[in-house]
């Protein structure tokens, strides 16, 4: 099944009952959509073991989101696999603040669905506009507070996640940790924001995946100043002691090439 | 006495030609250089060749059926201990190995063993030499978890007697190193398709994908099959732990032949995936996967890939064959050099490496010369780095977290026939010996199928 949720962003279910029997918030997949195709990572935002289905939400911003996000309902894709990743940490009667943003907001679901029914859950969301917001609905259903953020304003709060997050905690709202998933920019404002209150935050990181099961370190990343694999210790990590410049730079590495891969597709189905 | 005969050698395609594209380097024996190489057997020796064999393969029996022409019958007594003798005779590291041990080494001409055998593996291939066995089903099932050398022989092995196999392999394409990291030039990989083709044909059912110990745990294996064989690997890359080393352009040798081989990054963007090569690439280590890596990045359109290595060249741990071609090839070697730092202009992108400056000293209790600093710096200016230091265990599989006995190193332990601490489990290959060989790994594939048919037998 596919549904588009906005522009650009669509939900995917897809039948693979090794992966949804196993299943854990936190965990995510790796999918290639042919054999000429790349191995990417996709967050497993919800499943159902007796069914047999996973469902993912992407985001197209390249070549292979481009591709998996064209699939039509009955195709195959030529690989998946999975669960990897260590499912997200346990808490127990805590306030808890879940912060996401854009395509991060449905990968905060399940997080924020696993540890509601132990803790208090604010989530914040945050999206580019009025017209980009998304599981708006889902993420209500698993919290019990809300907040919506957009960057123009033109619904909830003006401004991004981290003024969000920033306004609360000002205000007195007193959290046990901080969850935060989106774009490495965010994710480092979020994470400068709770500092100074030494509340524990945890950021789920998204660094270029090649395996996804520890063998080639292309996911690597400087976490207290020690090397630390994504797809084996994380992908959640202290946000605050995360190197974000380098998971920034990182992130960036294959920008000419990411280009090039994506100009040459848009021709070839465009004629 | 008869003047010794000169080794036969194989054709091999000129450096010039080769280092622009990935087609195999070494052409093989053809069938008359099979003939006279095998023809210059001793008949009468010791056959001490066969104590360098990790899995005791017969070599004189088949050096003379090789001699005699009669391929198929030297590839159907083959395959009885080294099971893929296409594969062995490319990658087995024989100087160090069966013909290490030939008498004639002594002279410096030994038999070229694994030549002839890859050339028995090859006509068995061309040939398309069928089984001859038919299987009757026993009805005991196991599960082989990985699809390395080590798991491909325990899958094969117990096919053939019958047992219902089910492999799990995490990746998309099952073969272990044989597809990620051994590249095209000098391993096709229509050979490992063909070899895996065969294990479906024994019915093995091969389920990709399936990430054992999360998508499903040794435990559950265990109560769901009669034996469970354990065939991961050691592919975990170690670091340098030098600053510098998450700067751009600086590769694990891992990721760097995983884009490659696996990925087919060497011919982006027909394939998806990118692989980016400098114009000066250094390859830290000098093992087989430095050399692999030092020779796709030259084919890659690296002007200069240079290999550095903390010894000499003596001590260079790769197969002796690939050092010569990476020589033929123009590869630079820098020895006697560790890097301490990764430096860089822009603090973005790697732009050279901080060396010092070693030597070799008599060391009292080991073999192995020990290397030490001597307190004098350098710097080489490139901008690729690439680190072929070592592997650690494969991690996926969370072992430790299975009740399963381990050594410090993370190994699994099992006692001599590949049990492990956990009854029904089973386990062989570089996941118990650390970095070793393909045919260390089939030898401990035999060895564990060998062990569940004699204690499920019994039982
Ligand atoms: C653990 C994890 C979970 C993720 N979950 C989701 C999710 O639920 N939904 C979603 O839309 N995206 C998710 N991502 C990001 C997603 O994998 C990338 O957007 C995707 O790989 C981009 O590929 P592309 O070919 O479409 O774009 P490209 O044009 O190739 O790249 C666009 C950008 O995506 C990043 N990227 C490129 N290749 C990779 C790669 N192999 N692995 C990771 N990032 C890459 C780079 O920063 C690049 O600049 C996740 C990433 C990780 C590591
Ligand atoms: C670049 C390179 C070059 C080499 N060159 C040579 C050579 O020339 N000659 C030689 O003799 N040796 C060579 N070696 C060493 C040789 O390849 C290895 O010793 C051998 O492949 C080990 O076999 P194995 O069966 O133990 O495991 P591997 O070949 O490592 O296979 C392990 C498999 O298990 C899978 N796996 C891991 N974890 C899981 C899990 N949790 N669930 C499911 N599947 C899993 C992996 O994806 C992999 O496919 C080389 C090694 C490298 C890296
Ligand atoms: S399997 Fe390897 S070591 Fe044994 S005889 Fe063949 S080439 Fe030599
Ligand atoms: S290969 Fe060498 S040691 Fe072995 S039987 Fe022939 S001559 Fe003797
Ligand atoms: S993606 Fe390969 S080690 Fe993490």
């Amino acid at each position: 099944m596919k549904r588009q949720l906005a522009s650009g962003v669509k939900e995917i279910i897809i039948f693979a009952p090794m992966v949804s029997r196993a299943a854990k918030a936190g965990q995510f997949i790796t999918i290639m959509t042919d054999e000429k195709g790349e191995r990417v990572p996709m967050t497993l935002v919800d499943w159902s073991a007796t069914e047999g289905w996973i469902k993912i939400v992407i985001s197209e911003v390249g070549l292979t989101t481009l591709k998996l996000g064209s699939k039509e309902v009955g195709e195959t894709l030529y690989y998946l696999a999975g669960p990897f990743g260590n499912p997200v940490s346990e808490l127990n009667s805590s306030t808890i603040i879940l912060v996401g943003g854009g395509v991060g907001v449905p990968a905060i679901y399940p997080i924020a669905r696993s540890l509601s029914r132990n803790n208090t859950v604010i989530s914040i969301i945050g999206y580019k506009n009025a017209n980009s917001i998304l599981y708006e609905r889902e993420i209500g259903e698993v919290s019990d507070e809300v907040i919506i953020a957009t960057d123009d304003g033109s619904k909830g709060q003006k401004g991004f996640t981290s003024d969000a997050l920033r306004e609360l905690l000002d205000s007195g709202r007193k959290a046990d940790a901080v969850w935060v998933i989106g774009p490495a920019m965010m994710m480092k404002a979020c994470s400068e924001v709770t500092r100074p209150y030494a509340i524990k935050t945890f950021a789920s990181l998204n660094s270029i995946t090649v395996c996804g099961s520890g063998m080639c370190g292309a996911c690597r990343v400087s976490v207290g100043g020690k090397t630390k694999y994504t797809c084996m210790d994380g992908p959640e990590f202290d946000a605050h002691e995360v190197n974000w410049d380098e998971l920034i730079l990182r992130l960036g590495a294959y920008k000419e090439e990411e280009k090039r891969a994506l100009g040459r597709y848009i021709l070839r189905s465009a004629n | 006495m008869k003047q010794l005969t000169e080794r036969e050698r194989m054709a091999k395609r000129l450096p010039t030609y080769r280092i622009r594209d990935f087609d195999e380097v070494e052409l093989g024996f053809t069938e008359d250089q099979a003939i006279r190489e095998a023809s210059r057997d001793i008949r009468f020796c010791k056959a001490s060749c066969m104590l360098g064999c990790p899995v005791g393969v017969n070599i004189p029996e088949m050096l003379r059926l090789v001699a005699e022409g009669n391929y198929e019958e030297a590839y159907r007594r083959l395959i009885k201990k080294s099971p893929f003798p296409a594969i062995t005779g490319r990658v087995c590291p024989q100087e160090r190995q069966c013909e290490m041990f030939c008498v004639l080494a002594k002279a410096g001409k030994p038999i070229s063993i694994g030549a002839i055998e890859r050339f028995v593996g090859d006509w068995a291939l061309a040939n398309n030499v069928k089984e001859e066995a038919t299987i009757k089903p026993n009805g005991l099932k196991v599960a082989v978890v990985g699809s390395g050398p080590a798991s491909i022989v325990v899958a094969s092995d117990l096919a053939r007697l019958g047992y219902s196999i089910d492999m799990f392999e995490e990746s998309h394409m099952a073969g272990g190193v044989l597809v990620y990291g051994i590249p095209e030039f000098r391993l096709p990989k229509e050979i490992v398709r063909k070899e895996v083709h065969r294990l479906k044909e024994l019915g093995v059912n091969i389920r990709l994908g399936v990430p054992v110990g999360t998508a499903i745990t040794i435990g559950e294996l265990a109560r769901e099959y009669d034996a469970v064989f354990l065939g991961v690997g050691a592919g975990h890359p170690k670091f340098l732990n030098v600053p510098g080393e998450n700067l751009l352009n600086v590769y694990t040798a891992n990721e760097f032949l995983t884009r490659a081989n696996l990925m087919k990054g060497y011919r982006f963007p027909e394939y998806d995936t990118p692989l980016r090569v400098g114009k000066r690439v250094a390859v830290i280590g000098a093992g087989n996967t430095a050399m692999d890596s030092v020779r796709t990045a030259k084919r890659l359109g690296a002007e200069e890939a240079i290999v550095v290595y903390r010894r000499s060249r003596q001590e260079m741990p790769a197969r002796a064959e690939e050092v010569l071609n990476a020589e033929e090839e123009g590869i630079k070697f820098e020895f006697l050099l560790e890097p301490i730092e990764l430096l860089s202009n822009d603090k973005r992108t790697v732009s050279g490496i901080k060396l010092m400056k070693m030597k070799l000293i008599e060391s009292s209790n080991c073999e192995r010369k020990a290397v030490v600093p001597t307190g004098d710096t350098t710097k080489l200016d490139v901008d690729t780095v690439i680190t072929a230091v070592g592997f650690n265990p494969n991690p996926s599989l969370k072992i430790g977290t299975n009740g399963l006995d381990t050594d410090d190193m993370g190994r699994i332990k099992v006692d001599g026939q590949g049990r492990t601490s956990l009854k029904g489990v089973y386990a062989g290959g570089d996941i118990v010996t650390g970095e070793g060989t393909v045919i260390e790994a089939m030898g401990w594939g035999r060895r564990a199928s060998t062990a569940i048919n004699e204690d499920l037998s019994v039982r």
